[in-house]
């Protein structure tokens, strides 16, 4: 009998100080029934692979408001790919130009989400984007 | 996804990565964990495994991390499960007891999984134990879980603790109030954290006369009450030093008597839960039930007549293979 649920940490990499954003994304993706791992401010890259080690999370999904996120995503990647943790589905959000938005997700990161996304928008695609890795794979 | 033989490595070599794994696997029932434990079994039984329970707010996460720290300056390694509800409307959880042990993220010598409670319908209890199990076979020195703090769930979770200790804290109901909660019968050690607050002289003896009521003269060992501050770090080696006491009276107290009566219950939850997979999902009982009330048998009817079904299959295959 496996009842296998979907596991994300979601992260506040950098100095900015702002995670109502953060908490906001959290507490929809566990409304529509992930298990939500969060981490309060000012998390290291390596800190955030190290958790998404310890935890085995599916997703790790960055909140970025101080405009540090072209540095911070290849980094946290980085640090993933480090531990063996090429798998994970890395995402996130906040206030990220759109051409930036472009070239991240043209460089292999996933889906981006910028100010005014519809919360329940984010939950769709990480479940969607689950769906088709775990039919493949387990 | 890796294959189990590759985690099984992983596991020996000591990769956290591996021990995070066989959690997930043993959270979400999946056969690969049995075959991974079974594999590592004689190295179970190392760990001491110390359950943290107490109402909400009384400061579980902060006491765990200062705990961990005081383990680790002993040169100790730790592994540390941290159990949050789970919503019963979505089944999501949100797990912030990461946030009070940030700095011990990145120390080598410990683990920290936090783990929802899934509907504690007996799976908490199980998937505790399994969590355990594979920490203490990775090699931790010392398992500390921390409960959900309410309900039923706490026993389910002492179940998988060698010492349990009670968290209380002054403000949040006096020493009757814990008696009533049901709290003083699983704690080994009581400890009264936020011990500035006022009141918590107070709360100290009205525990200590509790405890004094319950085991005077009936038990050999006298819960003691601790009083510490674990936002200050005040009075956490005197909790310690009380854990340890437990520890040496256990073991001058048939420790191994004690721990397999645990793993006696672990093996009849488990068996109960195999077999009524079996039943609901392969016995085809759910349809013989549903035609049994179709016919206006009252529920107890029904389950008699099905469980005399199942006795005589079980005898008729006893026979067929003799």
């Amino acid at each position: 009998m496996t009842d296998r649920k979907i596991r994300v940490l979601v992260a506040k990499p950098g100095l900015d100080g702002h995670d109502r954003g953060a908490k906001t994304v959290a507490s929809v993706l566990r409304d529509s029934g992930m298990e939500v791992i969060y981490t309060g401010l000012h998390q290291t890259p390596e800190m955030i692979a190290e958790v998404a080690v310890q935890e085995d999370v599916d997703v790790v999904g960055l909140s970025i408001l101080s405009g540090a996120h072209m540095e911070l995503f290849p980094r946290v990647r980085e640090e993933l790919k480090k531990r063996g943790l090429d798998h994970v589905l890395l995402t996130g959000g906040g206030i990220i130009p759109g051409e930036d938005m472009e070239k991240l997700e043209s460089q292999g990161f996933a889906k981006l989400f910028g100010p005014g996304t519809r919360t329940d928008a984010i939950a769709e695609y990480i479940k969607t984007e689950m769906k088709r890795r775990w039919a493949h794979t387990s | 996804m890796n294959a189990s033989p590759d985690i099984t490595e992983r596991f020996k070599r000591g990769d956290k990565g591996a021990v995070a794994r066989a959690i997930s696997w043993a959270e979400n029932g999946d056969p690969r964990f049995a075959t991974l434990i079974a594999d590592v079994y004689s190295k179970v039984g190392h760990a001491w495994r110390i359950g943290i329970t107490g109402p909400p707010g009384a400061g579980k996460s902060t006491l765990v991390n200062e705990i961990a720290k005081a383990l680790r300056t002993r040169e100790r390694t730790v592994g540390i499960l941290a159990v949050d509800p789970s919503s019963p409307l979505s089944g999501g959880a949100l797990l912030g007891d990461r946030i009070r042990m940030e700095e011990r993220t990145l120390d080598k010598g410990i683990y920290i999984r936090s783990m929802a409670s899934r509907g504690s319908h007996g799976g908490l209890s199980r998937t505790t134990v399994d969590a355990c199990d594979a920490m203490d076979a990775f090699g931790f020195d010392e398992i500390v879980v921390e409960t959900v703090g309410v309900g039923q769930a706490e026993y389910d979770v002492v179940s998988a603790a060698d010492t349990v200790v009670v968290v209380l804290c002054p403000g949040a109901g006096d020493g009757v109030q814990a008696m009533k909660a049901g709290l003083l019968e699983v704690a080994d050690v009581l400890a009264v954290n936020k011990a500035e607050l006022p009141g918590a002289d107070r709360l100290i003896m009205d525990l200590e006369e509790a405890v004094h009521i319950r085991l005077a003269g009936k038990s050999t060992w006298m819960t003691p009450v601790v009083a510490c501050s674990a936002a200050r770090g005040d009075g956490i080696e005197d909790l310690i030093a009380a854990v340890e006491r437990h520890r040496e009276h256990l073991k001058a107290h048939d420790l191994d008597g004690i721990r397999r009566e645990k793993r006696l219950a672990q093996v009849h939850r488990v068996l109960d839960e195999r077999i009524a997979e079996h039943l609901w999902s392969g016995g085809g009982f759910g349809e013989r039930a549903r035609a049994l009330l179709d016919s206006g048998r009252s529920p107890y009817d029904v389950v008699a007549e099905l469980f005399s079904a199942l006795l005589a299959e079980h005898r008729h295959q006893k026979n067929g293979a003799k």
